[in-house]
């Protein structure tokens, strides 16, 4: 069966349906956080981490976040702030072929600013080869380290992650 | 005899914050616990919490232990570490708590009580299941989060609760492939968050599955296990060996009761909250005048619902002593608003009626 409950993925209708994804002009007008968090479960540091003011999550505590994509400015404190390490920066049209795509990260070792890395989908499986741009830790981060990707534009929504069995494979080469 | 005014088992989330409580409320408070160092599980809790972020969500869960062991040295709470509680007695219009120390029997007098036990994890009968290489997840977090040794490189575990994901989680940073994790209902338990975690790092989950035998001569190697029907019964011909050198098991908690029923308390039978809960009333008290609970020995739930749970206790036998009155009031109730609205949502309904029930079975016990 299809869905997070079943396979531990949200499934293209759920992500459909989140409110924490803004829309295709908002993407296409710079970075915003996008926020895959489909399930009522009692969290909300993602709302006091914003400084915009544009995540709300109110009461009861269980309502999923909602993303004002206006209000988002793109800094990416969410990201570190989400214990539940499910929100995402994308910024769709970095240059004009490439996308950025800025996601948690709790492994050790880190990849190499300026390398290229496997990247992958939200079942860890290879989707492209992408370039590790940036890592950084925010005010948030307490050990969670945020690693940006350039990957090509077409995988914006489906690249999540680097693939970690291609980072010990490069570690053991 | 050593004499106290509020006595505590258990130096977890819930025994600690009942502590801190009563500390706070002018009483003197002191707490037993037989491990070697206080906090209980918390300090093998490396993820961040959920919950509300002004309760502390998004903070580690080893980092609120230590906020935790603070706030108790600083408020005078005094712990005493290796310690096993054996008995519980009535005596002298108190009651009379007995304790291993150093090889020694020792007692302590006190005038309330609050047991915060905490729960141990479930076993799993298969064949294959008593070979080294099978064990809980907890034991396995211990050992990678506070022994940091790595139980093994090739790990099945089983159970899709929040234990079960996170702890398939912290394997992964330790360093260890988890080969799959397993579910015999039809569905994940835990929340989807901690699943797509796992996901992502390239752990499949396979709901709708059970472990067949675990295969080996001397230690674990490999794992047969078998997809389930809707009634739970093995699919002919749906087998697989997978390879393994682990196996965690994540299959539940059952509450640490011992001296609730030695106590005499009443107990009720609650499924979805582990078993066997001693009744207890919106003060957390049993039906023990004196005697109260806090935390996973009154059903299994989460730290952040521990450590609500204990406050409450520990300013209702405050209160019960004398102490702040017109406080404690005030603090209950923001306690109990805190703790309905973690028990809220798909996740959190169950358990709210759950606890509603164990409620509601308090007005009928006899007094």
């Amino acid at each position: 069966m299809n869905g997070i409950r079943f396979t531990g993925i949200a499934s293209a209708e759920e992500l459909l349906a989140c409110p924490g994804i803004t829309s295709e002009e908002r993407f296409n007008k710079g970075p915003v956080a996008v926020i895959e968090c489909v399930q009522e479960i009692p969290c909300n540091p993602c709302e006091h981490a914003c400084s915009s003011g544009a995540i709300i999550v109110g009461q009861p505590i269980t309502r999923l976040p909602v993303l004002d994509g206006v209000k988002c400015i793109g800094c990416g404190e969410c990201l570190a702030a989400c214990p539940g390490l499910a929100i995402f920066l994308v910024h769709k049209n970095y240059t004009d072929t490439t996308s950025l795509v800025e996601f948690p990260y709790e492994y050790l070792p880190l990849p190499e600013e300026g390398t290229a890395v496997p990247c992958g989908g939200r079942d860890g499986a290879f989707i492209a080869d992408g370039k590790v741009v940036k890592i950084k830790k925010t005010k948030h981060s307490d050990g969670t380290a945020l690693i940006l990707v350039e990957v090509p534009k077409e995988f914006f929504m489906d690249i999540r992650t680097i693939c970690r069995k291609g980072v010990s494979d490069d570690r053991q080469s | 005899m050593k004499k106290t005014q509020i006595l505590i088992v258990g130096a977890g989330p819930a025994g600690l914050c009942a502590a801190i409580e009563a500390a706070r409320a002018g009483a003197k408070a002191f707490i037993i616990d037989e491990n070697s160092k206080p906090g209980g599980q918390l300090f093998k809790q490396i993820h961040k919490f959920f919950g509300s972020y002004e309760h502390r969500a998004g903070v580690r869960g080893y980092a609120i232990g230590t906020d935790l062991l603070r706030e108790t040295e600083e408020l005078g709470v005094e712990v005493i570490l290796n310690a096993p509680v054996y008995g519980l007695f009535r005596h002298d219009g108190g009651m009379m708590v007995s304790y291993m120390k150093d090889g020694r029997e020792k007692a302590i007098l006190a005038e309330k009580i609050i047991l915060a036990t905490g729960a141990a994890e479930n076993a799993l009968a298969f064949p294959g299941g008593t070979l080294p290489g099978v064990m809980g997840a907890g034991c396995a977090q211990t050992m990678i989060n506070v022994n940091r040794v790595l139980p093994g490189g090739k790990i099945i575990m089983i159970g899709s609760g929040n234990v079960g994901l996170i702890v398939a989680y912290q394997l992964l940073q330790a360093g260890a492939e988890v080969s799959a994790l397993i579910e015999a209902a039809p569905f994940i338990g835990g929340y989807g968050v901690h699943a797509s975690k796992i996901r992502r790092a390239g752990t499949p989950i396979f709901v709708s599955h059970t472990i067949e035998r675990a295969l080996g001569k001397t230690r674990v190697d490999a794992v047969e296990i078998v997809r389930l029907d809707e009634s739970f019964q093995p699919v002919p011909g749906a087998r697989r060996v997978i390879e393994a050198d682990t196996v965690c098991l994540a299959v539940g908690l059952s509450p640490l009761t011992e001296l609730a029923w030695m106590a005499g308390c009443d107990f009720t039978w609650i499924p979805q909250l582990g078993g066997h809960i001693p009744i207890h009333n919106e003060n957390m008290e049993t039906t023990i005048p004196g005697l109260y609970a806090a935390g996973d020995i009154t059903g299994s739930e989460e730290a952040s619902t521990a450590m609500e749970e204990g406050r409450l206790a520990g300013i209702a036998a405050a209160e019960a002593l004398g102490l702040t009155a017109e406080r404690a009031k005030d603090i209950k109730l923001e306690v109990w608003a805190r703790m309905n609205a973690l028990r809220t949502g798909p996740f959190g309904q169950k358990r709210f009626e759950a606890k509603a029930q164990l409620l509601e079975s308090a007005k009928g016990a006899a007094r």
